[in-house]
């Protein structure tokens, strides 16, 4: 296992390691640029960087400008502000338009932490993947999150991209074949009797289940679904079709995000069992963030224990 | 201004009226009140004040115009047709399935609409970033936005308000349509927005104020506000909602209300005597 990197501080680093080599790149931020991680670029390319104060709908409508006029803007906010409070921005001044802005949501998720509910964004990739057009992204690890951000600057159109704000162990350069594309989940994990499709911090956790489960005699195929949007369908088939069973998970709520897509995939081309793991339709709560991941079950043993009932549909 | 550029002006602010008015009895519905308020405003901007050419309509250099308050686009749609950016014909297709003439401007598909607006509020932040663009690029084009004076109750105008000033977006420049009246009545009472030029002027803006049915008044506070260094500029261009069509004048039922026949004949009667008068006045 690689290095333990926060998903933000990649970040931060990708776009300071990327600006020579995109002129145009500009990087926008809404008063939070130490916790975005933006910070190293404003300090490095100041003439590129804009901090609008805590404004997050005029930080957008300004990316939009920016965009018209051929730069490349990433907006960062928390996932809370830049995809909720912003969200008609995004729709209306980003996505009709077809603008060539990247939104960018730190801090995503339960994994917040002790800033509490009001702060843990469990809805983002509902509100973004509802937004005709909108690629949603949110990498596992340090070094896909790398290779998002410039495949997100190569990609001309509007797109999401969820940071995560706890450090988390680097698992994608360790695979063999793995390459990162916008739009194809990477398959981390060979196994025949049910597969995990797993999103940002939860493919950790996936692969740790399958290690388990695997002591069980269970044979777990975990895929990481970097691109919440556009979902990779063909990959998900196929893991349907040979695998027979299904358990997505994902650090958000259950309804509207990559536990439905999913199923809206497989009940059109191929219906098995899939059962869907993440956050109950609930809101959040204070503490280590996690203490808040198990106390809402979002844990290794959490996503095996679903495992377990969809094998059991599967058998049914 | 000479008198002949005024007569022209005049002429075409007229012409932007009627067909304005065609649009909006055509499609049975469109903004009116507020298309016939910002008339002039639009005239002044793209055949006095602009540098825009039809025939390049994305050219990285040109001026850009950012209508804020999206629903007079029959307005908008009318002033860029007769600048030759589509045929007038094009405009019967406003508000209609088979055209790309929106309630509200899309800049994908309508030639020379710089932003796609309607969602009251945004559209002053997106000509903030096209300023910022432009001053990253050292370019010397200039950013406008035209908004509405209940449109201004959006608190998102007042960020952008601030990052312009922070920016020091000498380049932008807004003009407040300052009508008075939104769907609901007077803006004096649904949410009562005055004094605004203390309020630019508290947000670090320079402050032009304007008859916004004064041709030649409005042209020169744009070629003034294009002198004015440091901050952006914003003209509040005290305007008649209806302006020129006698029984839609301050009647803030007139704002998103399309005539029947016989209201529309008559509307159509006073604005074609309008253009007929001045028509003759040019010979």
């Amino acid at each position: 296992m690689g290095e333990k990197i926060a998903t933000r501080a990649a970040y931060g680093k990708a776009l300071v390691a990327l600006a020579e080599e995109y002129p145009d790149l500009v990087v926008l931020d809404a008063d939070l640029s130490t916790a975005t991680m933006t910070n190293s670029f404003a300090r490095e390319y100041p003439d590129r960087f804009f901090d609008v104060g805590i404004a997050e709908c005029d930080m957008v409508g300004i990316a939009a400008g920016l965009a018209a006029c051929g730069k490349k803007p990433f907006a960062n906010s928390f996932a809370m502000f830049s995809a909720g409070r912003a969200f008609e921005q995004v729709r209306n001044s980003v996505a009709y338009p077809c603008l060539n802005v990247k939104i960018v949501g730190s801090h995503g998720g339960l994994s917040v932490g002790e800033d509490g509910a009001t702060h843990q964004c469990c809805e983002d990739f509902a509100t973004m993947r509802s937004i005709p057009g909108m690629v949603v992204c949110c990498p596992c690890d340090g070094s896909e999150m790398t290779a998002a951000v410039k495949a997100l600057l190569d990609y001309e159109g509007p797109a999401y991209l969820r940071l995560g704000r706890l450090a988390v162990d680097t698992v994608t350069d360790a695979i063999p074949g793995y390459k990162f594309e916008l739009g194809k989940g990477a398959t981390l994990r060979e196994g025949s009797d049910v597969t995990v499709i797993a999103v940002g911090l939860m493919v950790q956790k996936a692969l740790a289940a399958a290690e388990t489960l695997a002591a069980e005699g269970i044979s777990v195929r975990v895929i990481d679904m970097h691109t919440v949007k556009p979902l990779d369908v063909e990959l998900v088939e196929k893991a349907a079709r040979e695998t027979g069973c299904v358990v997505t998970t994902e650090e958000h709520n259950i309804i509207g995000g990559l536990g439905e897509a999913v199923c809206a995939c497989l009940s059109e081309r191929c219906p098995v069992p899939v059962l869907r793991h993440g956050v109950e339709d609930t809101f959040g709560r204070s503490g280590k963030a996690e203490q808040v991941l198990e106390h809402y079950g979002l844990t290794a043993d959490g996503i095996a224990a679903r495992v377990r009932e969809a094998l059991k549909l599967k058998k049914g | 201004m000479d008198a002949k550029e005024l007569h022209s002006l005049a002429l075409t602010a007229a012409r932007v009226r009627s067909l304005a008015l065609d649009q909006v009895y055509t499609a049975a519905s469109g903004h009116i009140g507020g298309s016939l308020s910002v008339a002039d405003i639009l005239t002044a901007l793209y055949f006095h004040t602009m540098r825009v050419d039809p025939k390049v309509p994305t050219a990285p250099d040109r001026d850009r115009l950012v209508l804020s308050k999206g629903h007079t686009s029959p307005a908008l749609y009318a002033a860029l047709a007769l600048k030759g950016f589509f045929p007038l014909e094009e405009l019967k297709l406003f508000r209609s399935i088979g055209g790309h003439f929106s309630g509200h401007p899309d800049m994908r598909h309508v030639k020379g609409v710089d932003m796609s607006t309607g969602s009251l509020g945004q559209g002053i932040s997106a000509a903030v970033g096209m300023a910022l663009a432009g001053k990253m690029d050292k370019k010397d084009y200039r950013v406008y936005t035209v908004l509405g004076d209940g449109e201004i109750e959006e608190g998102q105008v007042w960020e952008a308000a601030m990052a312009a000033a922070k920016f020091g977006l000498d380049n932008l420049c807004a003009v407040v349509d300052v009508n008075g009246l939104q769907i609901d009545g007077a803006t004096a009472d649904v949410m009562p927005s005055e004094p605004l030029d203390k309020k630019f002027e508290a947000f670090n803006w320079h402050v032009l104020k304007v008859d916004g049915h004064d041709l030649e008044a409005v042209a020169a506070a744009l070629d003034k506000a294009a002198g004015l260094k440091d901050k952006p500029t914003v003209i509040l261009a005290k305007t008649v909602k209806g302006k020129g069509v006698s029984f839609m004048e301050n009647d803030a039922g007139w704002h998103g209300k399309a005539p029947n026949d016989e209201q529309y004949q008559q509307a159509h009667a006073e604005l074609t005597a309008m253009i007929g008068t001045l028509e003759k006045e040019g010979k």
